[in-house]
């Protein structure tokens, strides 16, 4: 394999394991600060002790996001330096304000909650864990801008061979940006909802701790629906804006081949890339309306996309198809549960089968990510600088060299890490504050 | 490589601004992530009982984390305010910067992962990775910052390889072995500040003992570097510069002063100096290259011809101006308020 095609396995390994961890990080961070300030407004010593328990997951799972994420910055560097140089003017800055604007606080305070416990009073102790759930949430703002710019660069020139920086405020208010950042975050939401509402389940199921777990299961399938059906909703403005901003994609994500008026949606597709195998059962106008709103809107076709600027369409379309057939599966979960929530000794087949949802979201959102990612191929910068064209001029040896230990080192952890949260997630809350010296 | 801007010009104090606070950056990055390295260089020479390890770990806990983001902003600054010496720097450099990467992954899981499972041989395991994954990035640092202040061999486009093997040249490892010593020195007499008992008799008598390498090993490192680099050519056209040398110098002698009184914030403080010295000597020596190209000087990649254009570098100084003193405020509040001697309480978890 070239270093091009080892770059991208490197960085989509990176991400792809980064981004397991990142959306438990911003949604439990805001269920946790969520439980102390329960706990200083009631006084209730239930909600402590669940900001407590949640919070022993979150750190391990902060720990390991966190440590995946510097490799991030540096792969910039390391494997796509040419696309450094040309959009560093605007991307670098964008990543070096996260870091000030954001990550600092983060990564400051996180230690003080942590340690703080015993040293600080209720009150400054949930305003810390407000903080650090601010500071996570603020940083995947920046991030998410950063990206915004790959996908849909705004506020630049070409000059002195690079994009430079014209408009800051449109880099800032750049829609895309902020369309992906109200899909990411209810997403987010959603998928902490689903893991607080596993774990209870088990424990619900076992009557170990019922009223801790009952209070934790309402608050996670409440989050779970409500966020569910937020991310569905903003989905499909998310949707109508690929057609404006991303044609090549969204052609791609419903392998949508001839340019036509009233474009169906066909129910059964086997892609491929020069055409459909087959499809089957179309629905008219319905990707006319996905699309644009409007059941007679034309829709641009793959076929008059130039060959070299298309998608992968399988892996894009696929992709697609499993995010938003898991996203529906969600609402359906979360509203069955929320709605027997108090019933749920009635039900328990389906206390047995919440904690197998929780790999579910992870799934939703790695897809989202591959949809997103993907489906900008073959530009780094949307329409303005090729993949192929970024990367860094380094030996393939050694990328694949990095490459390997890193999916090595990355897998040992991520073994490590995930059987850590199995084994304190079955353990429960403890009774007391335990002082181990 | 073209140059971007006019000398004199707005653009050019801009870049000059940045390039100032770029070596600021990496040198607070130095100065806090050096203590927390050095401390866990140290647990495996200093620590007995498993009281205090969990002291030597908990003495960093707070703070670790906090610290390492200033390796991502000096990083992020870079690429921001000077994406083409980026671009260089951490592809040139690829193989190192990437074992710095796992090792600083490794090391950030052990503090978590470790008090997770009641089990000596776990414990064992992660103390293990800490230790050694505090070590390797104190030495690779050094080997890094030894090769920029030695230069990298640029090519016209600017784009070259060191490979791992190349970057281990005699004056890449001295640094390497400079910052280990460094950081060391650092660690033990912030466990002086820490630590209570026994436990701070061994950081005060390893400090104590560490002192005079510090000493033999900067001056020998000076001389390497009077022979082998560039680094003195700006102050030989700018005697007056030497007065930088008098930061370095002052800390290790007052680190020595203090730590004999007994006063270990200030020798800390004396320590931090050093370190911080020792940096900003570096950077001014490299002025105005960010990555000097060796052996031919016409490719290095310079303030001038490797920075952002001037509204970037307008709007990041703004961010800078409003954030960097809010995130030294808040930093200060927490070192303030758990920087002190530990006490049972602090030794939970």
């Amino acid at each position: 394999m070239d270093v091009l095609m080892l770059s991208r396995l490197q960085f989509a390994a990176a991400t792809m394991f980064h981004f397991i961890f990142v959306p438990l990080t911003l949604g439990l961070s805001v269920l946790i600060a969520c439980m102390e300030t329960a706990y200083v407004r009631t006084g209730n010593e239930t909600y402590r002790k669940m900001a407590k328990f949640w919070g022993k997951l979150f750190l391990v799972n902060f720990a390991l996001g966190v440590v995946t994420g510097i490799t991030l910055e540096f792969q910039f560097g390391t494997n796509w330096s040419r696309y450094s140089a040309y959009v560093g003017d605007i991307f670098g800055s964008l990543l070096a304000i996260e870091a000030t604007a954001a990550f600092f606080l983060e990564s400051t305070f996180i230690g003080v909650w942590h340690f703080g416990w015993e040293k600080l009073s209720p009150k400054a102790h949930a305003t810390v864990a407000w903080l650090v759930a601010g500071a996570s949430n603020l940083s995947a703002i920046w991030i998410l801008i950063a990206n915004g710019f790959m996908q849909n660069p705004v506020g630049y020139t070409l000059r002195n061979g690079r994009a430079e920086l014209t408009d800051f405020f449109a880099v800032i208010t750049n829609k895309y940006a902020w369309l992906e950042f109200f899909h990411v975050i209810p997403a987010s939401l959603l998928l902490a909802g689903f893991f607080i509402v596993g774990i209870s389940a088990w424990h619900l199921l076992r009557k170990s701790h019922t009223d801790f777990f009952q209070k934790s299961f309402n608050l996670g399938i409440s989050v779970a629906l409500v966020f569910g059906l937020f991310t569905a909703a903003e989905g499909h403005i998310h949707g109508n804006n690929l057609s404006d901003t991303q044609p090549a994609k969204l052609a791609a994500m419903e392998s949508h081949w001839e340019t036509q008026r009233q474009a169906p949606m066909y129910l059964l597709i086997i892609p491929g890339e020069d055409g459909n195998v087959l499809q089957a059962l179309p629905l008219p106008g319905v990707l006319s309306f996905l699309a644009y709103n409007d059941f007679n809107a034309e829709v641009t076709g793959l076929n008059d996309i130039p060959k070299e600027d298309r998608p992968p369409v399988a892996l894009t379309f696929l992709s697609f198809r499993l995010m938003v057939g898991l996203g529906t599966l969600f609402i359906m979960v979360a509203a069955f549960g929320f709605l027997m929530r108090n019933r749920l000794d009635k039900f328990p087949l389906f206390l047995k089968a919440l904690p197998f949802c929780i790999p579910l979201p992870y799934i939703a959102i790695w897809a989202g990510w591959t949809l997103t990612e993907v489906g900008r191929q073959p530009w780094i910068v949307y329409g303005l600088m090729r993949t192929s064209d970024a990367v860094s001029p380094v030996g393939a040896a050694e990328v694949g060299f990095t490459l390997v230990l890193m999916t090595l080192l990355y897998a040992l952890l991520g073994a490590v890490g995930i059987w850590l949260m199995v084994k304190l997630a079955k353990k429960g809350p403890e009774d007391h504050t335990p002082i181990q010296v | 490589m073209e140059t971007l801007m006019e000398t004199g010009s707005l653009h050019y104090y801009l870049a000059m601004i940045w390039f100032i606070l770029w070596g600021v950056l990496w040198a607070v990055y130095f100065i806090l992530d050096g203590f927390d390295l050095g401390v866990g260089t140290l647990m495996p020479f200093l620590a007995r009982t498993e009281t205090e390890k969990r002291a030597i770990l908990n003495s960093t806990g707070p703070f670790w984390d906090g610290n390492e983001v200033w390796l991502i902003a000096a990083g992020g600054v870079t690429f921001a305010a000077f994406p083409y010496a980026y671009a260089q720097m951490f592809s040139g450099l690829y193989m190192a910067l990437m074992l710095l990467l796992f090792t600083l992954i490794v090391r950030g899981v052990s503090f978590e992962f470790r008090s997770k499972v009641e089990s000596p041989a776990w414990k064992k395991i992660w103390d293990t990775a800490h230790s050694l994954c505090s070590f390797l990035p104190a030495l690779l640092l050094g080997v890094a910052f030894g090769n920029i202040f030695q230069g990298i061999p640029l090519d016209e486009t600017g784009f070259s390889q060191a490979g791992l093997f190349g970057l281990l040249n005699p004056y890449g490892i001295a640094g390497g072995v400079l910052f280990v010593t460094m950081f060391m020195m650092h660690g033990a007499l912030w466990l002086c500040i820490r630590t209570t008992g026994e436990l701070k008799q061994r950081a005060e008598s390893m400090a104590t003992k560490l002192w005079p390498g510090v000493v033999v090993l900067t001056v020998l490192f000076l001389a390497y570097t009077a022979v082998s680099t560039q680094l003195f050519s700006n102050y030989m056209v700018y005697p007056v510069l030497f007065v930088i040398l008098l930061l370095p110098v002052a800390g290790l002698v007052l680190m020595r002063t203090y730590l004999g009184a007994g006063r270990y914030w200030m020798a800390w403080a004396s320590s931090c100096l050093y370190i911080g010295g020792t940096a900003l000597f570096g950077v001014i020596g490299i002025f105005p290259a960010i990555i000097p190209s060796n052996p031919n000087p016409a490719h290095s990649l310079t303030i001038m011809n490797s920075a952002s254009s001037p509204l970037t570098l307008q709007i990041m100084l703004g961010v800078a101006v409003v954030f960097v003193p809010l995130v030294i405020g808040y930093q200060f509040w927490v070192y303030k308020h758990f920087a002190t001697a530990m006490t049972e309480d602090d030794l939970h978890y």
